[in-house]
């Protein structure tokens, strides 16, 4: 087969549903149970360390 | 070590900068080669007097003196873009105006691509990596990655931008749109941005918060998509080394499609992802209140990455290109108007509970109006995707117009916001200068606007409908030249709205320079002392 057939095939077959599949997970995981608190104080990072950055010590996991 | 290797390089491109000047076989390469000649020797002596100098960066402040520069050089670049702007649109409602004795440097086909690069990649592309660097430290909590190397691609890019704009004017162009520096730019440019990527993804790494802010996240879609694009739509060999013309790789409907791959996504993820990320921080912390909802910033994140990507071939209605590629990028581009309002309705209702801030806060109408802008620019555009109404609207100036509310609304107004707001923290100000003055621009901006757009829609569509009108015979009614007669008050009216938004920029650096010379300075933070 040549490169473009290979290739095209390729693209609407399993990398089609690979990327389908990846997008619905992303809906998923969005979605999953606690992710509302976690989002909350991710989307706060702008109102701290405006001034200078962290020390270690202040770092955050 | 590092300054020694640091100096033998910069004598070495000096010296081959010198021999490709004697051997230059064009104005374009041998201007070129000169600039490049006196930049590097101007580093040898300037890194040659610094050697021994033990400069140690503090790693508890961020680096924020490329930054404030940056702001400098947005603004300024502003100005330069937008006066060629309304020099170009002056020049065609008054063709006189391509004055004789500046033919081959300064007429329309010299200044056009000089001012679409001027404002897209010099105007947009500084404040890009401006604010990006400027929110990369603060949503890390960690100063930028690499020392000299963030320095290396602000002034690497500034030095992008003054070859392209002199090259554009020296006939130096390979005739893509958006993509018209030559071979040896193009390499340079290249060499910037991976040094870019690098120094944003290693202050990405040193971040002291678990979480990569959404800002970010649109800010790296950009850089690693803007590498990719570049590099795929600028394949060419060089003529001659010596020389600035060289020949693409692809041809023929190959090249039109990577061409218009590479330029709808210059859209999609320079102007669209890259202004996102600035969206993503600056509303926030304008309206002093987190975003609408970050589920859904992660969720229009996602799908504009999947889907931008597709829309290139709607550029390509009735040509060679195959029918099911040209359906594809039209359906996509359709697709895209989701994901595109949810950055809209993400950003507007940010400032849901705070909307009396519209009323006291010109900087946040601003930011306001700038994704009103967008959200209208992000409907129009799928609509002129569609092969039905392209076939109206394309070639015409109703394409014109979109971009125009695109770029000067979405783009122009959310970048002036950050200005707006980034001169006061830089400069440690307590205020802007005068909010009034940011009022007048806010209105002379936005009625320019109103001027431009609604001058080319009826411009626009009554070129496509007499470009169109056949007579019981079959034989077309109009020729070209009737068209360019009837668009002459269109253009006059656009041209005087161009020069409104022109003037509000002027307005704005006034405004920003007495900020810095003349408003009250802040009080120095002061950390309680526990008494004794």
């Amino acid at each position: 087969m040549e490169t473009y057939s290979l290739l095209r095939q390729f693209a609407d077959s399993w990398m089609l549903l690979f990327l389908f599949a990846f997008f619905v997970g992303v809906i998923i995981w969005v979605f999953r149970p606690g992710a509302s608190k976690e989002y909350k104080d991710t989307a706060d990072i702008p109102f701290r360390h405006d001034d200078k950055p962290a020390t270690d010590k202040e770092a955050r996991t | 070590m590092l300054n020694y290797i640091k100096l033998i390089a910069l004598a070495l491109v000096t010296l081959l900068a010198l021999i490709a000047a004697n051997y230059a076989r064009d104005l374009a390469y041998l201007v070129h080669a000169i600039l490049v000649a006196v930049v590097a020797g101007g580093l040898f002596i300037y890194h040659l007097r610094k050697v021994g100098d033990k400069n140690v960066a503090p790693q508890n402040e961020y680096n924020d003196g490329l930054i404030r520069m940056g702001v400098i050089l947005t603004a300024f670049w502003g100005v330069v873009g937008f006066l060629v702007g309304v020099t170009i649109a002056y020049q065609l409602a008054f063709p006189q105006l391509n004055f004789e004795w500046a033919q081959g440097y300064m007429n329309f086909g010299r200044l056009r691509p000089l001012h679409t690069s001027a404002v897209i990649f010099a105007f947009g592309g500084t404040g890009l990596i401006t604010t990006s660097f400027y929110v990369v430290q603060r949503t890390s909590a960690a100063r930028l990655w690499g020392g000299g190397l963030a320095s290396f691609v602000f002034w690497g890019y500034q030095f992008f931008i003054v070859l392209a704009a002199t090259g554009y004017v020296l006939g130096a162009t390979q005739s893509k749109e958006y993509a018209e520096p030559e071979w040896y730019v193009d390499l340079w440019l290249t060499i910037v941005w991976v040094a870019y990527l690098v120094v944003y993804l290693g202050t990405i790494m040193k971040r002291k918060e678990p979480h990569i802010y959404v800002a970010n996240w649109f800010y790296l879609s950009f850089i690693v998509t803007v590498a990719m694009l570049h590099v795929v739509n600028n394949l060419s060999i060089p003529v001659s080394l010596f020389g600035s013309k060289s020949v693409q790789v692809f041809s023929g409907v190959q090249d039109a499609m990577t061409q218009w791959w590479y330029g709808h996504n210059a859209v999609g993820f320079f102007l669209t992802a890259g202004f996102l990320g600035m969206m993503y921080y600056f509303i926030p912390k304008q309206a002093e209140r987190p975003v609408f909802s970050y589920k859904l910033s992660i969720i229009h994140f996602w799908a504009l990455i999947f889907i931008y990507i597709w829309a290139g071939p709607h550029h390509l209605h009735y040509t060679a290109l195959p029918d099911w590629a040209s359906t594809l990028g039209m359906v996509f581009s359709i697709v895209l108007w989701m994901p595109s309002w949810g950055g809209m309705i993400n950003g507007l209702m940010t400032l849901s509970g705070a909307w009396d801030k519209l009323r006291t806060d010109p900087i946040i109408r601003m930011m306001v109006i700038s994704v009103g802008f967008y959200g209208m620019s992000t409907f129009e555009g799928p609509m002129m995707s569609i092969r039905a109404v392209n076939s109206l609207s394309h070639y015409t100036d109703w394409t014109i117009g979109h971009v125009h509310s695109g770029a000067l609304g979405w783009n122009g107004m959310i970048t002036f916001g950050a200005l707006y707001y980034l001169v006061p923290v830089l400069w440690k100000r307590e205020r802007l200068y005068s909010l009034s003055l940011v009022s007048w621009h806010f209105w002379l901006a936005t009625i320019g606007i109103v001027l431009y757009a609604a001058s080319m829609w009826v411009t626009g569509i009554m070129e496509g409908l007499m470009w169109r009108e056949v007579d019981a015979n079959g034989f077309l009614v109009n020729a070209f030249a009737d068209t360019v007669a009837a668009k002459f008050p269109m253009y006059v009216v656009r041209a005087t709205g161009g020069l409104l938004f022109l003037l509000g920029g002027l307005i704005m650096s006034y405004n920003l320079w007495m900020t810095v010379r003349k408003a009250p300075a802040k009080e120095p933070l002061v950390t309680a002392v526990p008494a004794e």
